[in-house]
């Protein structure tokens, strides 16, 4: 062991933090559903007879369903995060926790934190690979190499902010550990376990190029979008979300790119390895990478200096007019559900249980110069094109284009986009048929049975509240 | 057109949505004999219910000698299907057969010579008589070659040139033009190898076919792309079809166009080009008046 | 009407898988299990119901796994597995 190392072991780490009961707790997301570290830290913090605690996440996901018992021992009383699935989205749905959850975009945890609003006594930080003082990377340039997530964008706030860290690897590498995403200086202490996060689990759900032909439909008809929206020229910049329909778009629009001859200056996000691969044949300039979403976009931001990691705030942070979603003109989103307001829903199903995540979804659409959300009329008897959304997260101020396979709907606050997709032979319709055309084909459901009790809160990216959720 | 097995509720909900020109629901060979009558419900109930917009709808039904095909045609005529697809067609004794059933039903429900009819020959038997079929019934609107039970009546198996459908192939295309309808070719089931499947839609296009069976929205664009008239093509026409007109107007007969004689299987062809460029929709009805 | 055993239907994604049986109980008993339970359980509900009676069928025990099936579907299912139960079929033929 080096003279001054900060090494030892979670218990002496957590004694040493100094947490008491009712204090707040962080994590990040990065290892996204083969995260152990949460897991890990809270059975620990269980076993020391902690109490009360506020776990601030990025975001928590299935594999997080172990934290149902610990909030039924009251060890959590309070959850702030980006989005919730699995078991415990289900058991807070129903009225788990006494305490609503808070529900903030990436860009809106990371003005939180900023500002102090959301104050992190403890942040918990996985990382791929850390040195005994401190220095800490989403990869590893060892032979050791367990784990691997890229980007450590969503730590890094915490790490900045938290008045006490601590880096939790499962790859223990001989100072320095350089280049790095979280400084030595910003650490206290390193813990090193078994596992950080299960490999094959940390890309899982990511990133194959889907067979289904509604995906491809959607994608084709998105890139048409893009392509006649009026702002595909040379030194565009693009971000692409996860469903696989958002994901191909940018596999139809690099044709139409090489054709024409146009580079993008930037892909943000959310970087994947189209975006690299488009990078490296020089049709990308630079990649601002706050997350890795696959093995080859995390490679890649260890060896190429033009693929460049960014925290949360940089990426989205509405109150840091640099961040970079404020510089992107494209975005392609998601949705569980979008009303003939415009208004999104990524977070509540239509059954009213919770099963998604904010993301980046209030930051880019508010910021970026054309917002395209990509989702079927209908999934299965659900319609997603409805009336009124099940629950509120992106306003339909800031939502600009619906592409769906019966049709594209366009804002009425941007007919200059409408005119050029219709001059362009695009089927251009109006919202609200496309709402009357779900319920012709799957007729009216019946509205969902919610109690009284708020189990959620949605905060705008500006730390306003936005909407309520109730429990079912 | 877009072949959808007749058991399955979920493709049948919404293949319209990929723009294929049109949709063929079937009841006979991918349905077991277990679940015909299930799969006849299905289809008579989607094509009751589902909005299928402008797609042409069409029903392979099971052959009238089995239990199952006199009441797949009562149950789709009184769905109101555009055409039945009559599979394995031998003789044009069967094609009347087929009309005399529909008839009756139509007959039934008040909406008589509502319902097409479209002949698929899949025997060395049916290629013999494809004339005939094919101008057996003023219903019949094409005939379609169903290449796997041909090449195994033929005794011989698919190869990736098709040697052993030329004969059929040229016959149907023969049959069909002389009877003044239209023919459809084969499938081709390889999804991964969308270049050979390419390669032919171009062949059979050259032959003279008027479409293509075609087994999952994939192929839809490649087949589009394939019978759609080239923006070049299409200029040629317009322009040939205006020296006739003005010829016309003039009172000439003869008139050449770039220094090629321009006689009737010229014009003919140019009116077909602009035909199809207005059916593919990448000319409008304005744009050809001019 | 002599109800015997009878399934219809598969629990593929769009689908609804419907059992009919004897009755046990004086009437019409329908077990409903759906994935879109809470927005079109009891409109699935009335809509099996109706169609078994629109073809005389007022006993019988009916089990049902919905995965989402639209209204012609589940129509036809009911129908496919109240013909295979009655030995009586909708089309003459």
């Amino acid at each position: 062991m080096m003279r001054h190392s900060k090494l030892t072991s979670l218990e002496e780490a957590i004694r040493r933090s100094g947490l008491r009961d009712g204090m707040t707790i962080s994590f990040h997301h990065h290892f996204r559903g083969g995260d152990k570290v949460v897991n890990l830290v809270v059975d620990k913090l269980a076993e020391m007879g902690f109490k009360g605690l506020h776990l601030a996440a990025s975001s928590l996901s299935d594999v997080h369903a172990p934290l149902i018992d610990h909030i039924r021992a009251g060890v959590i009383t309070k959850i702030s995060t980006s989005g919730l699935r699995g078991a415990l989205a289900d058991a807070i749905s129903h009225g788990l926790m006494e305490e609503p959850v808070v529900f903030r975009s990436h860009g809106g945890r990371g003005s939180a934190i900023a500002s102090g609003e959301l104050h992190i006594d403890v942040a918990f930080l996985g990382a791929s690979s850390a040195d005994e003082l401190g220095n800490a990377c989403g990869y590893s340039r060892s032979e050791n190499a367990k784990s691997i997530c890229g980007s450590l964008g969503y730590a890094l706030p915490d790490a900045q902010y938290a008045e006490h860290v601590v880096v939790i690897t499962d790859d223990l590498v001989p100072f320095p550990n350089m280049p790095r995403s979280i400084s030595a200086s910003l650490v206290e202490s390193v813990v090193l376990v078994d596992s950080v996060g299960d490999s094959s689990k940390i890309s899982a759900g990511a990133i194959r190029d889907s067979k289904n032909p509604r995906d491809i439909l959607l994608a084709k008809s998105a890139a048409k979008v893009v392509i006649n929206s009026g702002y595909f020229e040379d030194g565009f910049s693009i971000q692409t979300g996860t469903g696989g329909a958002s994901l191909a778009v940018v596999k139809y629009i690099r044709e139409e790119m090489i054709s024409r001859g146009i580079k993008a200056s930037f892909a943000l996000g959310g970087i994947t390895a189209h975006m690299v691969k488009l990078h490296e044949e020089g049709l990308i300039g630079r990649l601002i990478d706050v997350q890795s979403f696959d093995k080859v976009a995390a490679e890649s931001i260890k060896s190429d200096p033009f693929h460049q990691e960014v925290s949360s705030i940089e990426y989205a942070s509405g109150e840091h007019k640099g961040s970079a979603t404020h510089a992107l003109d494209i975005v392609i989103l998601s949705a569980l559900e979008v009303d003939t307001d415009f208004n999104v829903n990524v977070l509540v199903g239509s059954d009213g249980i919770i099963r998604g995540a904010i993301g980046g979804h209030q930051d880019t659409a508010a910021d970026s110069a054309l917002s395209i959300i990509v989702c079927p009329l209908l999934r299965g008897r659900i319609p997603c094109v409805v009336p009124k959304v099940t629950t509120l997260i992106t306003p339909g101020a800031s939502v600009d284009v619906v592409v769906t396979e019966y049709g594209i709907a366009v804002n009425p606050s941007r007919p200059d986009v409408a005119e050029r997709l219709r001059k362009a032979g695009l089927k251009v319709v109006d919202i609200h048929d496309l709402a009357a055309k779900a319920r012709s084909i799957i007729g009216t459901p019946d509205p969902l049975p919610f109690g009284e009790k708020i189990v959620g809160v949605v905060m705008n990216r500006d730390g306003s509240l936005l909407d309520y959720i109730r429990n079912i | 057109m877009m072949f959808v097995p007749g058991n399955n509720p979920g493709m049948m909900a919404d293949a319209h949505i990929y723009g294929p020109d049109s949709i063929m629901l079937d009841l006979e060979d991918s349905v077991t004999m277990a679940e015909k009558d299930a799969a006849r419900l299905l289809v008579y109930n989607a094509l009751k219910s589902i909005d299928y917009g402008t797609t042409e709808m069409v029903v392979r039904i099971n052959p009238l000698s089995t239990p199952y095909g006199k009441k797949d045609v009562e149950a789709v005529v009184k769905a109101g299907v555009d055409v039945i697809r009559m599979p394995k067609t031998e003789t044009a004794d069967e094609v009347r057969e087929l009309e005399a059933e529909i008839l009756k039903v139509e007959e039934e429900i008040g909406a008589v010579g509502r319902t097409q009819i479209m002949a698929a020959i899949e025997s060395a038997l049916g290629i013999v008589n494809a004339f005939e079929i094919a101008s057996a019934s003023p219903r019949m609107m094409g005939i379609a070659l169903g290449a796997e039970d041909y090449t195994a009546n033929l005794k011989t198996q698919r190869t990736p040139g098709g040697d052993e459908l030329r004969l059929a192939r040229e016959t149907i295309v023969v049959a069909a033009r002389a009877a003044g309808i239209a023919c459809f070719d084969t499938v081709y089931s390889n999804l991964d190898d969308m270049e050979t499947f390419r390669a032919e839609v171009e062949y059979i296009k050259t032959l003279g076919f008027d479409g293509k069976s075609i087994i999952n929205p994939r192929q839809i664009e490649i087949v589009n792309e394939v019978f759609t008239p080239t923006p070049k093509a299409i200029e040629k026409a317009l322009k040939i079809v205006a020296a006739i007109k003005e010829a016309q107007a003039k009172g000439s007969g003869v008139i050449a166009v770039n220094g090629k004689m321009v006689d009737r299987p010229v014009v003919i062809r140019a009116e077909r080009t602009i035909a199809l460029a207005l059916a593919s929709g990448v000319l409008t009805e304005e744009e050809a008046a001019l | 009407m002599e109800i015997q055993n009878a399934v219809a239907g598969t629990l593929e994604s769009g689908d609804i898988l419907v059992r009919i049986a004897p009755a046990t109980t004086d009437g019409l008993s329908l077990a409903l299990e759906s994935s879109v339970a809470a927005q079109f359980g009891a409109q699935i509900r009335a809509l099996i119901t109706d169609t078994l009676s629109g073809l005389g069928i007022e006993k019988a025990d009916v089990t049902a796994v919905d995965k989402g099936a639209l209204d012609c579907t589940i129509r036809a299912r009911v129908t496919a597995a109240a013909v295979r139960a009655t030995g009586v079929d909708v089309w003459k033929g």
